[in-house]
């Protein structure tokens, strides 16, 4: 009982990061219609940024991963503008092997930039709190209870204000969004924003919680789109669901199977429901 | 002796070029030919090495094996790469093609897990050495001519590939393909046949990806998890792909030639400096990620565009 | 017509791939003014639609609005001069609420928002109950009142509506077609795609009936109603009068020419495209 426990805490943490980068791939899949391949390096390049601004400036960490968070924004808008904007007419299938290539660069960069060094924000080890015969470290609180405010930051936007409803009427019909008069540049331009700030925050708690290697969101990749097709691709709530789905799975799993199939059980679950129910739970677009 | 040295670096980079124009023209099958996007191309290509490394190994390597002849080592590593192909594509191929694409790094995933840790079967992470490398040590002259006799092979089996792709591509199995991918004719027009022509073009790309790695495991002799990193292999295929001309068979060896001749020059650049630039190899990664972005914003047709009916 | 509010001339175009669709089409509307295109299928008519806000390719001819020449601009731009459009189909955002379907409407409007929408609830009362109910979960009447909604959360000049009764009960098609006159009673100009063609030539000022992408015949909704060769092909039967109102009313029909070849047998179909 207390192992499952245990491992439920452990899936909850590694669920919220899943969830943070899959709510991240859907807003943009809904919106622009790709799967954005690097997405999981924008999570590392924002996982990277907190160091200049943390180890560097000795900012606090708010301060630290806000400015990191701004940075990976400011990247993604940009990236948009110099390539995918030009690619657009081209189609999905070549906005998708663009973005693999610039994950590929975002990783190389990140190498040129820190070396191929594995880092970490901050070395010693950090005292677990015990709850009864539970282990949690405040790591993991700071990331569940991030995720959740994150995740209720992002149901008010998109719920609440024009930007995010405008984001979700687009993920419905983009011809119908531009005959009513949104302005759906504004809108990409926001949803690259919004998708490039959960990825930098999930890419922080994910190099709190392990270390930093350029290939950190590469490998968070699978994950990620699972968690966004088991929610139903283009849906950001089914991606919140498909999230923890995935992240409680792949601890449990380690019950059954070896600990170095993890990645695995992320790709059998996508396999299964797109095999039972390729629109995912709450039918994507 | 100078002349030698040259020759020999010739032949070491034309049987690398022949390689990788292996896993160009299969590519070519899937997503030239019928727009299917595999991100997994160094999954088959694995899969194909392990397999005819397995089947060739004598039973004095480590891990012993059977010691079959190359030649059935190359033969099955295509059907096993295909029957790989098989099991996700008939999961994946009736889906979008993105989810295709996120399956694929699925199986390069997994892959490359079970290669390094199923111990048992492929020694892990030591990878399997000693594989059979034929016409090493026949000399000519004083000249050790192995590698060039292998070049001559892989030439062999990239002309035989080839000319079976340009016939398929000139059938009416190719138009059907083309067809598919332009959406020229609606999904259900073709009914059932679309997923069925998806599934062999699939299929057919992924055999020809596990004879390049079955091609390469006998020139270099040795094969582990960590031998090609999955993940750039991948990825400079595609650049290959798209640079020589997605469609066009002429294209991907043209690609992959002048793609791997960019690579090795560049390579060749970083030894010219007294001291080894730090991060020089993520530089070239990078760069080629910048070419392929540049080819697809001004020539997406590449060098060798696909001919237009 | 000095005071028309749209006038297209000789518009040919389609899609980017593909045989033009459009073939030679001029219309116009007037200030105030309900106008119906009707026409069998692949006519071009709901291509005319689109060419006005750009989501069709025009290769030739003019879209002019109140004399300002609007060809190939953005659908924002159209729609920020006054023109507002409810396509076919997905003219409704599904997940959305039909409130938020309202504000979206109003998506370049910054003031006075809560007031037009009250409006519209005004004018469609079986949504005022369903404001926070997603849109996708409507029948098809009450998607049809959305999406009208939207249309009109902006107050626009002109309303393109593309087959707005389309597969929808008698009871809400006349709800529809009520509407559709009340607007146009308000004094906003109408330009309209219908299959009913009875219906909707009765309520209409002036129809266009389109063929093979060009102009067939053009005249009052009445003219058009009491024309024999306008009942024979597009009213399913005879027309509206007997046939003393045949010779007389049909006197004033001025053909625009075309081939007589179009088949309106299946006029009830719905137009895909074209």
């Amino acid at each position: 009982m207390v192992e499952l426990a245990q491992l439920l805490i452990y899936g909850v943490v590694l669920g919220s990061i899943i969830a943070l980068g899959a709510i991240g791939v859907s807003l943009t899949f809904g919106v622009l219609r790709f799967a954005n391949f690097a997405h999981g390096d924008y999570m590392t390049v924002g996982a990277y940024l907190v160091l200049p601004f943390y180890a560097g400036l000795q900012l606090p960490v708010a301060a630290a991963v806000t400015l990191a968070i701004a940075g990976t924004a400011l990247m993604a808008v940009l990236i948009d503008r110099l390539l995918f904007e030009r690619m657009r007419n081209a189609g999905p299938l070549v906005l998708l092997v663009s973005s693999f290539g610039v994950g590929l660069m975002l990783r190389s960069a990140v190498q040129m930039a820190w070396g191929p060094r594995t880092l970490v924000y901050e070395s010693g080890i950090q005292l677990p709190l015990l709850f009864g015969p539970l282990r949690i470290k405040p790591d993991h609180i700071t990331i569940i209870i991030g995720a959740v405010l994150l995740v209720l930051a992002v149901h008010l936007l998109l719920t609440r204000t024009r930007m995010g409803k405008a984001m979700r009427a687009m993920s419905d019909s983009p011809e119908l969004a531009r005959v009513s008069g949104i302005n759906t540049a504004q809108v990409i331009l926001f949803t690259w924003v919004a998708g490039a700030a959960l990825a930098a925050t999930a890419g922080f708690f994910l190099a709190l919680d392990t270390n930093l290697r350029a290939d950190l969101g590469w490998h968070f990749l699978l994950p990620v789109f699972a968690a966004a097709i088991l929610g139903g691709i283009g849906r950001p709530y089914g991606a919140i669901a498909g999230g923890y789905v995935i992240g409680i799975a792949q601890e449990f799993s380690t019950l059954v199977i070896s600990a170095t199939y993890k990645p695995a059980v992320a790709f059998a679950i996508m396999v299964a429901i797109l095999i039972l129910r390729p629109t995912g739970i709450l039918r994507g677009n | 002796m100078e002349l030698l040295g040259i020759a020999n670096y010739l032949v070491l980079f034309l049987t690398i070029a022949g390689v990788y124009a292996l896993l160009t023209l299969g590519l070519n099958v899937q997503w030239g030919y019928t727009g299917i996007l595999n991100i997994g191309v160094a999954a088959f290509f694995a899969v194909g090495a392990y397999t005819s490394a397995l089947l060739t190994a004598p039973a004095t390597a480590q891990p012993p094996g059977p010691g079959l002849p190359v030649a059935v080592g190359m033969l099955a590593a295509m059907p096993v790469a295909g029957i790989l192909a098989l099991g996700i594509g008939l999961i994946t191929l009736n889906l979008r093609s993105d989810y295709l694409a996120i399956a694929s790094i699925g199986i390069a995933e997994i892959v490359r897990l079970f290669l390094k840790n199923e111990e048992w079967l492929t020694n892990g992470v030591r990878g399997m050495a000693g594989i059979p490398r034929p016409f090493a040590g026949v000399d000519i002259a004083g000249w050790s001519a192995g590698g060039a006799l292998y070049l001559a092979l892989t030439i062999a089996v990239i002309g035989v590939v080839f000319a079976a792709l340009q016939i398929l591509y000139r059938a009416p199995w190719g138009r059907a393909l083309r067809a598919i991918r332009d959406r020229e004719v609606a999904a259900e027009a073709m009914g059932k046949n679309v997923l069925w022509f998806r599934l062999q073009s699939f299929v057919l790309g992924s055999a020809v990806m596990g004879l390049a790695g079955a091609v390469h495991v006998h020139y270099a002799g040795f094969i582990g998890p960590e031998a090609i990193d999955p993940l750039f292999a991948t990825f400079i295929v595609w650049v290959m792909l798209i640079a020589g001309g997605s469609g066009s068979n002429l294209g991907a060896i043209v690609g992959a030639l002048a793609i791997w001749a960019v690579w090795s020059v560049t390579e060749l650049l970083g030894q010219i400096p007294e001291e080894p630039i730090t991060g020089f190899g993520a530089l070239r990664v990078f760069l080629i990620g910048l070419l392929l972005q540049v080819i697809l914003l001004l020539r997406p047709q590449g060098i060798v565009p696909e001919p237009r009916e | 017509m000095a005071a028309s509010v749209l006038d297209i001339t000789d518009l040919h175009g389609g899609y980017s791939s593909g045989a033009d669709i459009l073939r030679g089409v001029s219309l116009s509307v007037g200030a105030g003014e309900i106008v119906v295109i009707i026409g069998p299928n692949g006519a071009g008519k709901s291509t005319v639609m689109r060419a006005v806000f750009g989501l069709a390719r025009v290769r030739s001819g003019r879209i002019r609005l109140r004399g300002e020449d609007i060809t190939g601009l953005p659908a924002d731009q159209v729609v920020r001069r006054g023109v507002c459009y409810v396509p076919q189909v997905a003219n409704i955002f599904a997940s959305l609420t039909v409130d938020e379907n309202l504000d979206m409407g109003a998506f370049i409007r910054r003031r006075g928002v809560a007031e037009a929408k009250e409006k519209i609830y005004r004018r469609f009362p079986p949504l005022d109950k369903l404001r926070q109910a997603p849109a996708g979960q409507l029948s098809g009447g009450q998607r049809q009142m959305v999406a009208m909604g939207r249309a009109l959360m902006l107050e626009p000049e002109l309303l393109l509506l593309d087959e707005p009764t389309a597969g929808l009960s008698p009871k809400y098609m006349d709800e529809i077609f009520n509407i559709v006159d009340e607007i146009g009673a308000a004094g906003l100009s109408v330009l309209m795609v219908e299959q009913n063609a009875r219906q909707a030539l009765a309520m209409a000022d002036r129809g266009y009936i389109l063929a093979t992408g060009k102009n067939r015949l053009s005249d009052s909704g009445r003219n058009l109603l009491a024309n024999p060769e306008v009942g024979r092909m597009f009213l399913g039967g005879e027309g509206e009068g007997d046939g003393h109102d045949m010779q007389n009313g049909g006197g004033g029909v001025k053909s625009d020419g075309g081939d007589s070849e179009s088949d309106g047998r299946d006029m009830q179909n719905r137009d895909s495209h074209g």
